[in-house]
């Protein structure tokens, strides 16, 4: 099912995933400066990590601020050539139309670098920011489906041959290649098409955790909610991620949150260092505490399950560079990690995605063409 | 005070670039026109711009690909990006240009537009500026959550409540209490979630002509992006803007005029009014010329011979449908009325389809002539206050920037209207606007 080599993905999000790393030293401004910003990812994708993930929501993280996920994605495209580039944009507070065109445009300005990582904040404060109330589960399932639809159908709303710049007639497209998308979903319609030609990539990488139930929709499906000690739990993990390829989501990466021991100080010690300061809520995430040693170990035998692992550094400023420095390096010499070659390609290839054909294109007429 | 006034006191030029993305300007058809479609051509536009110490480079924005008789309108450049994810890409490798978004004040959220600019002003150094538009019709209004909500006299009672929202959003910042707003336009609760950059906030830019234009402009434009190029129409406008800003106790300088301009330059005077026709010709073509003449005719008009005389069939009844893009409110009525006055205008003058609309499309050259003469013609408009300088709507990419960058800059610097360098690296400072008083950020 794996090809046994893990595709690596890293958040890139502020200070780090645990609630008190925004306390280490010199971090606090980080989260704001570009130059900070842009370093973290050029790294990464020095070392070998084919995406960069940049979370985000409509309201300020606690005791934080942070510079909108797809403005950043944008500012990395023009100085980074193999990463991709993959901002979380929500479908509960953003207009489609836009959320669409973002998406395309990041995938214009990386040369086809750009994935979506799904969310769908419905809490209050979050649907405040629209003047709304929380959807239900059930027309919250629904705005999801139909916001990924009319992104995927607005993306192919241009064919890839439809500028033509035919200087005899004048004719600058050729408009029986643009389409109206006529999207009618529960809550909203769309008629299209997108203002932006089709992506290079043909369909921007779509990547969504399985508890957003899109599996079908998605080309990256995130899991986790399994031990950090395969021995005692492969049930769930291979469960998870069977499930979500049966729906229909051709790659599976786990999510995992990560300390490692540095010189000094061993993780678990940090963690409870850091527990002193804040508490660090549970979540889905697989939360995987030890040496650099024991998570190559661990991420060894997670290559059968899956095919890549985003990860979310607990404190950026101490395991970042231990991923970079000393975990990448290893699964690398191993054989165990699928990197970009140095030509890049667009993110499709990296991740060995076909190019989508486009719905609206007509096959005999292409043929021809 | 920066740079707006050189030691002795004369007033400077300040230049953007507007970059419509759409529109019969962009002469694509030329194999010396780069690809609209390609990041590279903004890289190397924007650095060109800072080499000639510009202002601001600025991308338009339309929310819906135009049409003509129901079908995507194929003659003219089309297919654009998302305004603020182009300029984010483009803040990632120049240092000093101003990045300007064309956003819709009728189709975003508040709080989601607000904190997009905000993060791009951040992320730039400062350099962020927002055009604010809106949009009535509720054709454009097919692509969003709400379309076609707004009645089109409320149009700038909602960019007027937009904007207030976002000024409290970005002047209350992340440490700051939540901005609540509950209005029939703007309804939410919303706390900023970027501080604000090294110029407080980005400059706001407004071209709306009508009366609530103007009044949106004077209670919170830092720059007016007019269409009065005409020196005395010019000078009109300046009046009645300083007129108006005085009644929201705003001082002149807190406000730059910028009206867009499209220029030809040449050797010679002669040489320049040649290569203008040329422009103006390429621009109108025959099947231009016959697309301009359907969109108001209502059918189809392909059987007509563009250099011959107008069509002798009646137009559809029923008024204009507005899927051309941005008709002025004032020609979505009378269709009929207008042709007829066309039909007298090409009976009395002889005039061919493609003569008329040459004639009556609009679009012509602002300025025409050489380096001096339009250094001389520019120097003039600010120091007689009329302008604060021109938005430039390119012909050609990059060539026709690169003439007035390489040619006319050097001849507005001999003449002392013009910056040899960047004073500051925020488009506050390179606009010479005084800084932000806490108050009227607030505002």
């Amino acid at each position: 099912m794996t090809t046994g080599r893990l595709l690596l993905a890293v958040e890139t999000d502020g200070a780090g995933a645990h609630p008190a790393a925004w306390r280490y030293p010199g971090v606090s401004g980080a989260a704001l400066d570009p130059k900070s910003i842009a370093a973290a990812v050029i790294a990464a994708e020095k070392a070998g990590f084919a995406l960069a993930a940049f979370g985000d929501g409509p309201v300020p993280p606690p005791a934080g601020s942070r510079i909108e996920a797809g403005v950043r994605a944008a500012y990395l495209s023009p100085l980074t050539t193999r990463i991709g580039l993959a901002p979380a944009l929500h479908v509960t507070t953003a207009e489609p139309f836009h959320l669409a065109t973002q998406l395309a445009s990041l995938d214009h300005a990386s040369h086809g670098r750009a994935a979506w990582v799904v969310g769908a904040a419905n809490d209050g404060p979050a649907r405040a920011t629209i003047g709304a109330a929380p959807l239900d589960a059930a027309a919250r399932g629904q705005e999801l489906r139909d916001v990924i639809d009319v992104a995927r159908a607005l993306w192919d709303s241009w064919e890839d041959d439809a500028v033509i710049k035919d200087t005899v007639t004048g004719r600058f497209i050729d408009n029986d290649k643009v389409h109206h998308v006529r999207f009618e979903g529960a809550s909203f319609s769309v008629a299209g098409p997108l203002i932006t030609p089709r992506p290079p990539q043909g369909q921007v990488v779509i990547i969504a955790p399985d508890s957003l139930g899109v599996a079908d929709r998605s080309d990256i499906t995130l899991i986790g909610g399994f031990s950090p000690t395969i021995g005692h739990g492969p049930r769930v993990l291979a469960g998870r991620a069977g499930r979500a390829r049966e729906a229909g989501s051709p790659l599976v990466f786990a999510e995992l949150e990560v300390a490692l021991d540095q010189p000094g100080e061993r993780a678990a010690n940090r963690l409870a260092r850091l527990a002193s300061l804040a508490a660090w809520p549970a979540t889905d995430r697989v939360r995987f505490a030890g040496s650099a040693e024991a998570l190559t170990e661990f991420l060894a035998g997670l290559a059968a399950y899956v095919d890549g692992v985003l990860f979310h550094p607990a404190e950026a400023a101490v395991d970042f560079p231990i991923l970079c420095g000393e975990v990448l390096p290893a699964l690398t010499a191993s054989g165990l990690a699928r990197t970009p070659g140095p030509d890049g390609g667009t993110l499709r290839d990296v991740l060995g995605l076909p190019r989508p054909a486009n719905r609206f294109a007509h096959p005999v007429r292409s043929a021809r063409a | 005070m920066p740079d707006h006034h050189d030691p002795d006191g004369s007033p400077q030029v300040h230049l953007g670039v507007f970059f419509t993305g759409v529109g019969p300007q962009l002469i694509w058809a030329d194999p010396a026109c780069a690809s609209h479609h390609e990041i590279e051509t903004f890289v190397q536009v924007t650095r060109l711009l800072e080499r000639g110490l510009f202002d601001a480079f600025f991308l338009g924005e339309g929310l819906r690909v135009r049409e003509n008789r129901g079908k995507v309108y194929d003659l003219d450049v089309s297919g654009r990006p998302d305004a603020i994810t182009q300029l984010a890409a483009l803040a990632a490798v120049t240092d000093r240009i101003g990045l300007v978004a064309t956003q819709n004040a009728t189709y975003n959220y508040p709080a989601d537009l607000a904190r997009r600019l905000a993060s791009l002003d951040l992320i730039s150094g400062g350099r962020a500026g927002w055009n604010i538009v809106t949009t009535d019709n509720a054709w454009t209004g097919e692509n969003f959550r709400h379309g076609g909500w707004l009645p089109h006299e409320r149009r700038y009672e909602r960019a007027t409540q937009f904007v207030e929202t976002a000024k409290q959003l970005w002047s209350a910042g992340p440490a700051g209490p939540p901005v609540d707003v509950r209005t029939d336009l703007v309804s939410l609760r919303a706390a900023a979630t970027v501080p604000p950059s090294p110029q407080g906030r980005p400059v706001l830019f407004q071209a709306g002509d009508s009366d609530g234009g103007r009044e949106l402009a004077a209670k919170h434009a830092d720059v007016v992006f007019s269409r009065h190029r005409e020196l005395d129409e010019a000078q009109a406008y300046a009046r009645d803007l300083r007129t108006r800003l005085a009644r929201y106790g705003r001082q002149p300088d807190e406000v730059r005029i910028l009206p867009g301009a499209s220029v030809v330059v040449g050797d010679t005077p002669r040489e320049a009014e040649e290569k203008a026709r040329w422009v103006r010709g390429e621009q109108v073509n025959g099947p231009r010329a016959l697309a301009y003449l359907e969109q108001y005719w209502g059918t189809d008009l392909s059987a007509y011979d563009p250099d011959g005389p107008l069509p002798d069939i009646e137009p559809s009844s029923g008024e204009l449908d507005p899927s051309r893009g941005t008709i002025a409110i004032e020609r979505r009525t009378g269709k009929l009325e207008l042709i007829q006055s066309w039909r007298d205008l090409a009976a009395e003058r002889g005039l061919s389809i493609r003569q008329l609309v040459l004639e009556v499309s609009g679009g012509h050259a602002t300025f025409t002539g050489t380096p001096g003469q339009i250094a001389d013609t520019w120097a003039h408009y600010v120091r007689t206050r009329a302008v604060d300088g021109f938005n430039i709507t390119p012909h050609l990419l990059p060539s026709s920037l690169a003439d007035i960058v390489d040619r006319v800059v050097p001849e507005l610097q001999d003449r002392g209207v013009y910056r040899t360098k960047y004073a500051g690296t925020t488009l506050r400072e390179h606009l010479a606007l005084p800084p932000l008083r806490a108050a009227a950020a607030a505002a």
